[in-house]
């Protein structure tokens, strides 16, 4: 088929009366900036999200109106700043549909909440022989941590495998699951492939070997609605810079008993009910984990992102995102010499791509020169690229503002470097 | 602003595809990796010395077009150079594709192809991979080097 013919297939505005994505478009002001003269088609969403207005200006308000440090003082600033902290918890909570708002614990990014499992729950459970499980799809910050902890305490790292698509092989994962397993640790969506990983089932077969598992939902939460005590893991972490919200903030969910049981992560004020030099108490949960002056602008941001996410409605970004990358996949499988890497049937909105002959970082420089951004490289995922037997590949990952005409404008692009390496 | 065909010159697109002494070397005495962890490229350069005289260089792995070209121009130019040449040209290689020295002549020749690069910080670590594991296998270092 021509890249001509296609148009036929776009899918009409009508569609999904009930989700503008021109009028969604606008609350995002980068989006309306010029890349090398050509209008930005920012397609890099599993790297970063853009962030929209209502965050930009929250962070504004709270710099510029309510910056103060949080749960010491008595005096106004504080309280308010106290106040905005926590109640961007309470949004998390409700968010994750999180039983009790202390299992909801401020991290980093979701990289520091598996760290934080690893270095608390993994320190006090795993002992030498012990079996920690994940998937051949993981990102580093979900393999790294595990190596640690096992090279401490002598324990194993076991790899289910995936197929040709990109999907986890629930048969030979299952066969890994026995009584030394552990912890199963596994990412809800895949950032290299998109993937979607059957989790109810996962934690299901975990719980018949008694095995805690724990998620990492950085690609997920942006995507769908996510809902822990309904998949009834252990832990789930996420980034917030992936939903909209600013970098440098993430949270952890774990289920109160289990963080009760688990030893603090770092030391410091906040974490602490009364400090001596021979005893000190921690403090409850989940201020336990949260060693230090936290990152308040961040967390309120993170709050004010999850509002907007909400407000749009994740089923309606979910049918949108859907869309999009259906008829991305379509525009892209047109190209001669495209091959996609991770064909999941359950898949998110990423289109992982390698073009014959032609490396993928000499794509991203060219289709940066059409404006278009997205990601080249191994994905922070290197043993899955050997998986499938390339160095890397060109990654196009969409948010909730992505539109088919921008898949277009990818697919032209493409053409392009076809044109400069013909 | 820059043009893509300001780094992607024909004759960088030519090498890319047609990449020259891409071969292991039998009669290898020095040998160095280059690799750049963050987009999985990878090169070995092979050189054969003796009384200070490159008698015969190559290269094999993988990499983009850049990476790829240069290191294919870089063994053209340096057959028959003394390993003093060898050094000289790097720097002088270094200090075009990083943009320093503004437009000033290097004596260069085909490598100037490669001044395009400049404009595209990301990619100095494309066009000098292949060079960095030169230096390498001149100091005598087995050992991979990184660009990171």
């Amino acid at each position: 088929m021509t890249p001509a013919a296609n148009t036929a297939f776009r899918p009409q505005a009508a569609v999904q009366p009930d989700f503008d994505v021109h009028k969604v478009r606008t609350d995002f002001p980068i989006l309306a900036r010029k890349i090398h003269n050509k209008p930005l088609v920012y397609l890099d969403n599993a790297a970063t999200t853009q962030k929209p207005q209502a965050v930009v200006d929250a962070l504004i308000y709270y710099y510029t109106a309510q910056n103060s440090n949080i749960h010491r003082g008595v005096h106004t600033l504080s309280e308010e700043a106290t106040a905005s902290y926590e109640e961007s918890r309470a949004t998390v909570q409700r968010f994750l549909n999180a039983a009790d708002i202390r299992e909801i614990i401020f991290v980093r990014g979701a990289t520091e909440g598996i760290n934080l499992v690893a270095q608390t729950w993994g320190r006090a459970n795993i002992r030498s022989g012990d079996e920690i499980v994940i998937s051949a799809m993981e990102h580093h910050s979900n393999i790294v941590p595990w190596q640690i902890l096992c090279e401490q305490h002598g324990a194993n790292l076991r790899v289910a495998p995936v197929n040709d698509a990109g999907e986890l092989l629930f048969d030979e994962f299952e066969k890994l699951l026995g009584p030394k397993t552990k912890l199963v640790a596994m990412s809800h969506v895949s950032n290299a492939l998109g993937t979607v990983n059957p989790v109810r089932k996962i934690v299901e077969a975990a719980r018949r070997v008694n095995a805690r598992v724990l998620l990492d939902g950085a690609q997920a939460v942006p995507h769908m609605p996510v809902d822990v005590r309904a998949i009834d893991c252990d832990f789930y972490a996420f980034s917030g810079h992936k939903i909209y919200a600013p970098t440098g903030i993430g949270i952890l969910y774990g289920k109160a008993e289990l963080l009760e049981a688990m030893p603090p992560y770092q030391g410091g004020g906040d974490m602490i009910s009364s400090v001596t030099f021979e005893k000190t108490l921690y403090n409850r949960l989940p201020y336990k984990f949260e060693a230090g002056t936290p990152h308040v602008s961040g967390a309120i941001g993170l709050g004010v992102a999850l509002d907007y996410v909400n407000s749009v409605g994740l089923d309606r970004i979910a049918r949108h995102e859907k869309q999009v990358l259906a008829y991305g996949t379509r525009r892209l499988l047109e190209i001669p010499g495209l091959r996609l890497v991770g064909t999941a049937k359950e898949k998110e909105g990423i289109l992982s791509f390698v073009l014959e002959g032609i490396h993928p970082h000499d794509v991203g420089t060219i289709l940066d020169q059409e404006g278009i951004a997205i990601r080249t490289g191994h994905h922070c995922a290197q043993p899955l690229m050997e998986r499938f037997g390339v160095p890397a590949t060109a990654r196009a990952s969409l948010g909730l503002y992505n539109t088919v005409e921008e898949m277009d404008a990818l697919a032209r692009g493409i053409e392009k470097v076809r044109e400069v390496f013909a | 602003m820059a043009e893509l065909g300001d780094l992607y010159q024909d004759i960088i697109l030519e090498h890319s595809k047609r990449p020259r002494n891409y071969r292991t070397l039998e009669a290898a005495n020095r040998k160095a990796e280059g690799f750049n962890p963050l987009c999985g490229d990878h090169f070995t350069v092979y050189l054969e010395i003796g009384d200070g005289q490159i008698r015969d260089i190559s290269f094999q792995g993988s990499g983009c077009a850049i990476s790829k070209a240069s290191a294919s121009m870089m063994t053209q130019a340096l057959k028959g150079k003394r390993t003093e040449e060898a050094e000289e040209l790097f720097q002088k290689f270094h200090q075009v594709v990083t943009g320093k020295n503004g437009t000033e002549s290097h004596d260069l020749g085909k490598l100037e192809a490669f001044a395009g690069v400049s404009e595209y910080p990301v990619r100095v670590k494309c066009a000098t991979l292949a060079w960095h594991a030169l230096r390498a296998a001149l100091q005598g270092e087995q050992l991979a080097v990184s660009t990171e």
